[in-house]
């Protein structure tokens, strides 16, 4: 008698326990740190546009030299280099660490066809080495150029090659150089458009 | 042992076997410990937050929320709706895709909150219970402050456009109704209240409809503060799109200390009585004072402030146990009356109310509150952004984090208005699903 009962407790302790640890192993401080930058970048860090770019899926690497580079104001920005002044390098990690963990969903955009084809042949001529698979691939271990949204690109691009107000890696600034002298402006919105088709 | 609780058990279970042989429950106490109801007052940003997070942190958690209007507006780029350059349309939201979630809807308005009893009553006589209640009804109007300034006469006269709706509708045609020429003027409320940029960022996005399509008109702003918040940066904006400071200025701004403290309307002849005078208007709106949603007075959860003091880790109230406030009723200072604050401590409280109801530990807080502001459409957007932190038993700014946007650079103004708008898309997929 005794033995059975205990037998029947014993499940149902195990099942609360499962219910209990389903909330706690979910709830982790990356993601309490996580949900506070859904207000911008939306939930689960998939943006909803139109310029505050997507951060779900990104390398973890990425994300923590990002944030360090916002912190350090290496990295120049409107709001981030401020928001990035609140938060250790180990907050940044367990961000990274939940950020890494969602899956990324291109944006839903209007884009220009005959510019994003032109963009194809720049993108694989300067861009893909590094960018592979007009970067969208997490091992790459920079941002995610494809399906991210069109004002958060020329943004950037902009901050690269036109104000340069941002350092690249050498190569990158070798072959960002080459394809705004050649190409201008109109080059930068065609890799644009081309990266918001993808 | 009989009467164990429930997080002792957990802690004796995942202590292993020997926990187990040694807490003798009874089923029945097993069966009542099960049941996770939350009962959510107000479905607004905080209340419709707080539910989502519930529900993804533990689905095993019963929510409902009582909203009294099945069509929510955010204050939130309202001010876009009343300078013309929104439509209204597009900051209606609805209910459903939280319904979709599991999370029960009920359109009715609570009447009282029995903390001992654990019951949330409503006007159509619905009697929910609970485990833990959230509150979170938004602001009240202190309509005792000025004299003659009555609902009636917000809802067809003097708008206060401090919840949108009908409200920022009415505004908005009172402008567009206005001849070049007229006088619109604003009424700004003390400290605290509900988005302290807001009446400055109003104040702008008028003045841009009448640059464009009045020129001749004029924006008087009465304002019982000494100054308020991003004030050098609305001052330099003011100057730079609307002449402040010259001659020609569309906006006098006229502070506490030059007789802007406002204390009586005449409604006929639309004329405000400050200390400095009469003013008359050909659009007049008013701001009012504030107070907590009217429900957090009946509930008994406000304290002499007006306010409802809580557990800055829990949201608790300190009050009455088993019943937390979040948002614009709450007491959580240094976190400003946002929209982007009662967001960020709804998620923080339902990670507080799924640990006290699972018996677990709670996740060390944290927060951040961003509030943008559009002086000129497409052109000048500026911001406050700041980090919070759970220290010695206080809600506190992370040194060095946060702070205002920098000096005028029209490139990164233009961006501001971008994440402005971007921010909007994501807070509200955030809290309405
Ligand atoms: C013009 C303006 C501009 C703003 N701009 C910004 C901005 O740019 N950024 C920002 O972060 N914030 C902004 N805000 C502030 C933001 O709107 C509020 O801080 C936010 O809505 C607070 O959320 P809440 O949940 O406390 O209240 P609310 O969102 O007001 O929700 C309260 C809900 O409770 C319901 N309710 C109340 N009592 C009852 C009852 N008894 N029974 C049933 N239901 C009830 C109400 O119907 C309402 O839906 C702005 C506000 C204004 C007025």
């Amino acid at each position: 008698m005794k033995k059975a009962n205990l037998s029947l407790l014993a499940s149902a302790v195990l099942a609360g326990s499962m219910v209990a640890s389903s909330a706690a192993v979910a709830f982790d401080r990356g993601e309490m740190l996580a949900n506070t930058c859904a207000g911008c970048h939306g939930p689960g860090g998939i943006s909803h546009g139109p310029a505050t770019p997507s951060i779900a899926g990104n390398s973890e690497a990425y994300f923590v030299e990002s944030m360090e580079a916002y912190k350090s104001g290496e990295r120049p920005s409107t709001i981030m280099t401020r928001i990035a002044k609140g938060y250790s390098t180990a907050d940044f990690e367990a961000m990274a660490a939940y950020f890494a963990k969602q899956k990324y969903i291109s944006a839903k955009q209007s884009t220009d066809a005959s510019m994003a084809k032109i963009g194809e042949k720049l993108h694989d001529k300067y861009c893909e080495k590094c960018h592979t698979e007009a970067g969208k691939l997490a091992e790459d271990e920079s941002g995610f150029l494809a399906g991210q949204w069109k004002p958060y690109l020329q943004y950037n691009l902009h901050d690269f090659a036109v104000s340069q107000d941002r350092e690249m890696p050498k190569k990158m600034a070798k072959k960002l150089d080459a394809l705004y002298k050649k190409h201008g402006q109109e080059g930068l919105d065609q890799l644009v458009e081309f990266y918001a088709t993808k | 042992m009989t009467n164990i609780s429930r997080r002792n058990l957990l802690k004796a279970s995942a202590a292993g076997a020997a926990g187990v042989a040694a807490a003798g429950v009874s089923a029945k106490a097993l069966a009542k410990s099960n049941g996770k109801r939350v009962v959510i007052v107000g479905g607004g940003i905080g209340g419709a937050t707080a539910a989502q997070y519930l529900k993804k942190m533990d689905s095993t958690i019963d929510v409902t929320i009582v909203e009294y209007n099945k069509d929510y507006y955010t204050c939130f780029m309202s001010n876009e709706v009343i300078g013309g350059n929104r439509d209204i349309e597009s900051i209606h939201f609805t209910y459903e895709k939280l319904a979709a979630k599991g999370i029960k809807v009920v359109y009715d308005t609570v009447t009282d909150i029995d903390a001992k009893g654990q019951v949330v009553k409503t006007k159509g006589g619905k009697s929910l219970a609970y485990d833990r209640c959230i509150v979170s009804p938004g602001v009240d109007y202190k309509w005792e402050a000025i004299e003659g300034f009555t609902p009636e006469v917000a809802a067809t006269t003097i708008p206060h456009a401090w919840k949108a709706g009908p409200q920022t509708k009415l505004l908005r045609k009172q402008l567009e109704e206005m001849k070049d020429g007229g006088t619109v003027v604003v009424v700004a409320p003390p400290n605290p209240f509900r988005c302290p940029p807001g009446p400055y960022e109003r104040v702008s996005q008028i003045a841009a409809y009448l640059k464009e399509n009045k020129p001749k008109s004029k924006i008087v702003v009465l304002d019982p503060k000494k100054k308020f918040s991003k004030f050098g940066l609305f001052m330099d904006g003011w100057k730079r799109h609307y002449g402040y400071g010259t001659d020609n200025s569309m906006i006098t701004w006229i502070n506490s200390e030059n007789g802007g403290t406002v204390s009586a309307v005449d409604v006929a002849s639309k004329t405000v009585t400050a200390a400095a005078g009469k003013f008359k208007g050909d659009v007049v709106n008013i701001i009012p004072p504030q107070k907590a949603g009217s429900i957090a007075f009946k509930a008994g959860l406000t304290n002499d402030s007006g306010w409802c003091p809580i557990d800055h880790k829990t949201f608790e109230s300190t009050i009455h146990k088993n019943i937390h406030v979040v948002g614009d009723s709450s007491v959580a200072a240094p976190m400003p009356k946002s929209g982007y604050a009662a967001n960020s401590q709804a998620k923080v409280c339902a990670a507080a109310v799924a640990s006290l109801l699972n018996g677990t530990t709670m996740i060390e807080p944290s927060w951040v509150n961003t509030c943008y502001s559009v002086i000129a459409p497409g052109q000048d957007g500026i911001s406050v952004a700041m980090v919070y932190k759970y220290e010695g038993g206080k809600i506190v700014k992370v040194k060095g984090s946060g702070g205002l946007t920098g000096a005028y650079d029209p490139e990164l103004r233009k961006r501001e208005v971008l994440y402005a708008h971007s921010w909007f898309e994501n807070i509200t997929a955030d809290t309405f699903g």
